[in-house]
């Protein structure tokens, strides 16, 4: 190496290589913060003035979600509506939906859901996506899941199902007994709902609308 | 330093890295008989039902091919120190000591996983059955037990690259390793908030096969050439330096892609677009220079009159290891960098996300980038060992290494096809209902791919047993030049 270029130096690319990584972990980190800002969730105090949050307080399960087209943003986002009971109980408070967010998605991790199913699109393709399991219109008053179990809302559905998935042959593969509590079917169900109310910059794309042609409603 | 990885004979290190390799082989044979069970269950759903679910199985998939790998990382680094540094690594008695402690502790997770599987919705279950969170389910007690095992590992690292030679590999190394042991604590907290939860489980889960697991295969695919094929030093950490800035400058980033759906922000589209459709670029690099450099070595050789050249009259004086570097090259690219690639921009991924798209890529780019790397570093293992000067392929390895590659390359077909069903029928057209979902699922595409994907997940269970039976016995054959 008689005329060494700075090209072929070792310490240039190694001094390279730091500064680009430090680079990069800055900006990631100094992301990190923002998103953090974004994604904490909201309070009962939002939900109540109607402030918009990216991830709402517990207390949302006290309203009715559904998914709409948001022409602006051009995609669905996640539309909280009027008050509606949950489990036959109007208006949990602060500490109870809390704590039933809590018991669920402790259940949601102590029963391995997302080796089956994706949690926001993440997890395994073995069972549908949970992401917006609560907007399906299956589960809904017209719909066969809700039927099949012979329950008069949704949430009473959901929980049946939860607790005695292999009595309720939905599909060839069935969801497994995981020995699930009427109260941790409870949790689930409200994590469901709660996790349905999140806005996922409109993914999945087109749910529950498409009714087997493209662009056919 | 190149030719000391012919003594491995005498190095406590290079003891210990081969109690690492042999409990990775073990471990990786049972991640292929849980793939398979997995891969029965689409088949057939009521295999195992309630016995072994899809969820087990799947979980002990996954989790068993990160453990092996992790073994086999740890083994590979404990294998090269001596030769790097040029001194015994400090601290191994208390490495070997917490492989024991490692070990011991992956079995007990593994048993609690298969016997008791599931626990009540309550903080015990996580603490001691399962953290339920994918890829990183291990309770939270072995949480703990694997920092203090990768702080030995670290530590030992540490002190022999810093009385020892520091090379650029090892200064690389030192710098991977911290931040691969560093990450995990990311994954070890419990939050109600889901989008939170995922978002700091994409830290542990991204940043280590996305950034620093790359880095470490560079740096493993540098050590490498300059063993087998004798490249040049000066050279090949050049190359490494370059890999490590264009590894890190688009991986770190490139974390972005995770975040288009989980919660988090809009303008993680762009950056997520932007910064891993740069991630390919690096796997294209590693690829050029390991081709490149096995030419340039062996034109050199040709242009100097050699029949063979530096290390006794051959190029390359370990052919399976070589063949598996050279694949890695290939594999890492494919799977990691094109597979990654298909499916990584917003606007595809909008339909692809959550689907067998993801399982595709996921099975080429670990063997690709991962398996096929570590499976080499073995054979290199069983080369200094056995005290073998240029290792040849048996009938054994030619076997193994074509049954695997095909394997696991027609698996991925399979599952690329079921993925292009799947995002048609229950993404594009069905709106990803329960309805849709199960309409894709039934899709005759679909099912003939899972049949495919199975046959085939058989195919390379057989390789497997042919590369278990030549690394077991490859050592004593008298074929090779010693």
């Amino acid at each position: 190496m008689a005329n060494k270029s700075v090209w072929s130096d070792n310490r240039f690319w190694a001094r390279s290589a730091a500064w680009v990584t430090g680079f990069a972990s800055v900006l990631l980190i100094w992301l990190t913060f923002d998103t953090m800002g974004q994604i904490s969730m909201g309070t009962d105090a939002d939900l109540k003035a109607g402030v918009t949050k990216r991830v709402p307080a517990p207390t949302v399960i006290n309203y009715k979600i559904t998914y709409e087209m948001d022409t602006k943003r051009g995609h669905e986002v996640p539309v909280i509506g009027e008050k509606e009971k949950f489990f036959g109980k109007d208006d949990w408070s602060v500490e109870e939906a809390a704590e039933l967010l809590h018991l669920g998605k402790l259940g949601s991790q102590a029963k391995n859901c997302m080796d089956c199913h994706t949690l926001l699109g993440n997890g395994a393709y073995y069972a549908p996506d949970l992401s917006k399991a609560w907007l399906d219109p299956a589960w809904g008053p017209d719909g066969s899941l809700q039927a099949m179990t012979g329950k008069d809302t949704k949430e009473e559905a959901m929980a049946e199902f939860l607790q005695h998935p292999s009595q309720y042959p939905t599909h060839e593969r069935m969801m497994p007994n995981l020995g699930i509590t009427a109260k941790e079917a409870k949790g689930l169900v409200a994590f469901l709902k709660h996790m349905s109310s999140i806005d996922t910059n409109g993914f999945p794309r087109n749910f529950g609308r498409m009714k087997g042609a493209v662009h056919g409603k | 330093m190149a030719s000391n990885h012919l003594t491995g004979i005498g190095s406590e290190s290079k003891q210990l890295a081969t109690w690492y390799f042999t409990f990775a082989a073990i471990i990786f044979g049972a991640q292929l008989l849980f793939g398979l069970i997995a891969a029965i269950q689409y088949v057939m759903p009521g295999f195992l039902f309630e016995i072994i679910d899809f969820s087990i199985a799947r979980m002990l998939h996954i989790n068993a091919l990160v453990v092996w790998m992790v073994f086999a990382m740890f083994g590979a680094v404990y294998w090269l120190l001596p030769d790097e540094t040029g001194i015994e690594t400090i601290g191994i008695k208390i490495g070997k000591l917490l492989f024991w402690v490692f070990a011991a502790a992956i079995v007990v997770v593994v048993l609690v996983f298969l016997l008791v599987q599931v626990g009540p919705a309550d903080e015990t279950t996580i603490w001691f059955i399962t953290e339920g969170r994918e890829y990183i389910e291990a309770p939270r007690w072995a949480d703990w037990g694997i920092v203090v095992v990768a702080l030995g590992f670290v530590a030992n690292l540490f002190f022999s690259g810093i009385k020892g030679e520091r090379t650029g590999i090892i200064t690389v190394l030192m710098a991977d390793m911290i931040a691969f042991a560093g990450l995990y604590l990311c994954g070890m907290f419990f939050t109600d908030n889901i989008s939170m939860d995922q978002y700091w489980w994409w830290w542990v889960i991204h940043l280590w096969v996305e950034a620093t697991w790359e880095v470490y295969v560079g740096a493993l695919a540098a050590y490498g050439l300059i063993t087998m094929i004798g490249a040049k030093r000066q050279v090949v950490e050049m190359w490494l330096w370059i890999e490590v800035a264009m590894l890190f400058g688009s991986g770190i980033l490139g974390l972005g892609h995770h975040y288009f759906w989980i919660g988090t922000p809009e303008y993680w589209w762009e950056i997520g677009a932007l910064f891993s459709a740069l991630e390919p670029l690096p796997l294209v690099a590693m690829f050029i220079h390991v081709l490149y450099d096995w030419g340039k070595e062996t034109g050199l050789q040709i242009a100097e009159g050699y029949e063979g050249h530096s290390i006794d009259g051959h190029t390359i004086n370990n052919k399976p290891a070589f063949t598996w570097f050279v694949l890695n090259a290939f594999g890492n690219f494919l799977g990691a960098g094109i597979w990654g690639f298909f499916h990584t921009l917003p606007q595809v991924n909008l339909y692809t996300h959550g689907t067998q798209f993801t399982s595709a890529h996921g099975h080429l780019a670990f063997f690709g980038a991962y398996a096929t790397i570590l499976i080499g570093m073995m054979y290199l293992a069983v080369q200094g060992t056995n005290g073998i000067k240029v290792m040849r392929n048996t009938k054994a390895s030619i076997w193994g290494v074509s049954m695997i590659t095909g394997g696991v390359v027609g698996m991925t077909i399979s599952l690329t096809i079921a993925g292009y069903v799947q995002v048609l029928v229950s993404r594009a057209q069905m709106g990803a209902t329960w309805a849709g979902y199960f309409d894709g699922q039934s899709g005759l595409w679909f099912s003939q791919a899972m049949d495919w994907r199975l046959i085939l997940g058989v195919v390379t269970f057989l390789g497997f047993i042919f590369l278990v039976k030549d690394l077991l016995t490859t050592g004593k054959n008298p074929v090779h030049e010693r």
